[in-house]
């Protein structure tokens, strides 16, 4: 059996459906913010497989994936220094604690 | 590469950069007041300049016009400077220097790191000038991230308030998974087309695949969550509270007018045949935004969140004009866009200076304003109303332009549902003004520097002159309208 692009769209789609429940199911806002990485690392998968498998002429898909890492790192860094103040203000880092505003 | 089209995003970047420099030159016991003094000149004489950029309209059939669009082009269809493009700049450059002009005293009264608050608005700023040019999906991409990760930051920037980091951090994560479904979209249209500019996109026979259908529909998801569009748009209460009252502004005013933008063209240049069987799924979203954003906002006490609510529904009003897609629908979307930065100055003005002085914004906390302040109170009711688009202010004449152009194309429906709900929301602005009016004094004044003043002065004549004078303002928008629906 050849590896096609289905396989990769495939992997993608269930790496992305993983990464979508780890925000949805997980308390830590560290888990969460894993769960969003595992979300825009399936974006990457799918954007080079159809550059990859796809007759397309220039390599954008690619650069797309590139860009797409260099703007997921800042996320995260930036959630993480979240993640800091909020455990700063409140001793703990679990979303289910955030709920002073409501309505 | 032709570096004279992104001449105004440089100029905003090299200003970004002068705010982080002159924040680290000047001495820890200085105000930073200087830094936002400079930024606002440099910024407003930008502005003007702006004006000798508009290009005239633009003949598809006539060799000579388009050559002389195809010089606005930055690079390789990346990135288009056109009369659209320079209209939407313009509305953040002003939203910019009204935010400037009234957060400088909150800046140093609440905050801690002041430089730092410069710095990021402006490239916030420089996002949203990028998204209003973005004609690749690339493009759009990265000045989304650029304007809503310099948001997440700002929104967290008072140190100390529980509410401001609760709310950075729910942005963050919504922000961030919102941004993760777009950009999934991007990567299915990508394989249906193989291409990532709108002009190329639109042009391949492959989006109609159902490949090509589920990445228009992520997208669009994409863009709903950061327009706020219920039923996406459980962030936006808990930010717009917990941010700094002038980021809360900023957020109401910049952010969502740039993801209009990048939605406008997006749905009329990308997907430009697909984009119109999606109009009647738009007119509902519309609906439900102006009816639940309208009846939420008369269940709060806290007036930021109740702006908040408001804003979703105002967000309902300007897709009323893209439900339209035309040059009347546009035209009406980017006036009603313009008119809301007014609206949105003089009320979050207000607002700024009571958070400053009395530490939260509650109904309790305006109540008697027009005795400590009745220049703030004066402006906010005026604000108010033009929010709710009362005849004399230019919210009526922005609504008037709004449903006509909707009614044109048969969605009498939409404009009866978007008539009902502004009579609703008449009722919870006007309880701020009694609040304000006739609500107890405690017998404080408050302070006002000359920079607010002249901030809701110039913020109240323009939604009056807007109002009463609305031609000036719609020639432009015309002129921007025209670009790309005709």
């Amino acid at each position: 059996m050849t590896i096609g692009l289905t396989h990769y769209l495939l992997l993608a789609a269930v790496l992305f459906a993983i990464g979508m429940f780890g925000v949805l199911s997980k308390r830590n806002i560290i888990a969460i913010l894993m769960g969003i990485e595992l979300m825009l690392n399936a974006v990457n998968i799918n954007l080079i497989a159809f550059n990859r498998f796809l007759p397309v002429h220039d390599l954008s898909g690619q650069l797309m994936a590139l860009f797409a890492i260099a703007v997921g790192v800042a996320e995260v860094a930036v959630g993480i220094a979240l993640a800091f103040r909020i455990f700063y203000d409140r001793e703990t880092i679990n979303v289910d604690e955030l709920n002073r505003m409501k309505g | 590469m032709n570096f004279a089209a992104i001449s105004t995003e440089i100029f905003i970047l090299g200003m970004g950069l002068f705010a982080i420099v002159m924040d680290l030159v000047l001495p820890e016991e200085e105000s930073r007041k200087s830094i936002g003094g400079v930024l606002i000149f440099a910024l407003s004489g930008w502005f003007l300049y702006m004006f000798t950029l508009y290009h005239g309209a633009i003949n598809p059939l006539e060799p000579a016009s388009m050559a002389a669009l195809t010089d606005r082009f930055f690079y390789q269809g990346l990135y288009l400077v056109d009369n659209y493009a320079l209209f939407f700049k313009q509305l953040f450059i002003l939203a910019t220097v009204f935010t400037l002009l009234f957060a400088s005293d909150y800046v140093q009264s609440v905050l801690r790191y002041r430089g730092e608050f410069y710095a990021l608005l402006l490239l916030a700023l420089l996002g949203m000038c990028v998204l209003a040019s973005a004609t690749d999906f690339l493009t759009v991409f990265l000045g989304l991230e650029l304007m809503t990760i310099s948001f997440y930051v700002l929104t967290g920037a008072r140190m100390g308030s529980k509410d401001s980091s609760e709310a950075a951090v729910k942005y963050l994560i919504v922000g961030s998974v919102s941004t993760a479904v777009l950009l999934y979209g991007i990567s299915l249209v990508y394989g249906a087309v193989g291409r990532i500019q709108f002009l190329e996109v639109c042009r391949s026979p492959h989006l109609f695949f159902p490949l090509g259908i589920a990445g228009i529909t992520l997208v669009l998801i994409g863009f709903f969550f950061k327009l706020s569009v219920i039923p996406f748009h459980m962030w936006a209460p808990d930010v717009y509270q917990g941010a700094p009252t002038p980021i809360t502004a900023m957020l109401a005013m910049g952010s969502k007018a740039a993801g209009i933008a990048a939605m406008m063209r997006v749905l009329f240049v990308a997907f430009p045949l697909l984009g119109l069987y999606w109009l009647p799924m738009l007119a509902v979203l519309c609906a439900l935004c102006m009816i639940f954003g309208n009846i939420m906002a008369m269940r709060q006490k806290d007036v930021k969140r109740m702006l908040a609510y408001s804003s979703i529904a105002q967000a309902g009003y300007m897709m009323v004009g893209i439900v339209a897609a035309d040059a009347d629908g546009m035209k009406a979307v980017m006036f009603y866009a313009m008119l809301y930065v007014f609206a949105n100055v003089g009320a979050f003005a207000a607002l700024a200076v009571v958070e400053a002085q009395k530490g939260d914004t509650s109904h309790r906390a305006v109540s008697g304003l027009a005795r400590s302040a009745p220049v703030l109170a004066a402006v906010m009711t005026i604000s108010l109303l033009s929010m709710a688009g009362i005849p004399p202010t230019a919210g009526f004449a922005g609504k008037l332009y709004l449903f006509t152009a909707v009614v044109d194309q048969g969605f009498l429906w939409l404009a009866f549902v978007g008539f009902v709900m502004s009579m609703i929301s008449v009722y919870y602005y006007l309880l701020v003004a009694k609040a304000m009016y006739l609500g107890r004094w405690d017998g404080s004044k408050l302070e006002i520097s000359g920079a607010v003043r002249a901030a809701v002065v110039l913020s109240v004549l323009a939604t009056v002159v807007v109002g009463v004078w609305p031609e000036k303002l719609a020639e432009l928008t015309n002129l921007a309208a025209n670009t790309f629906l005709r």
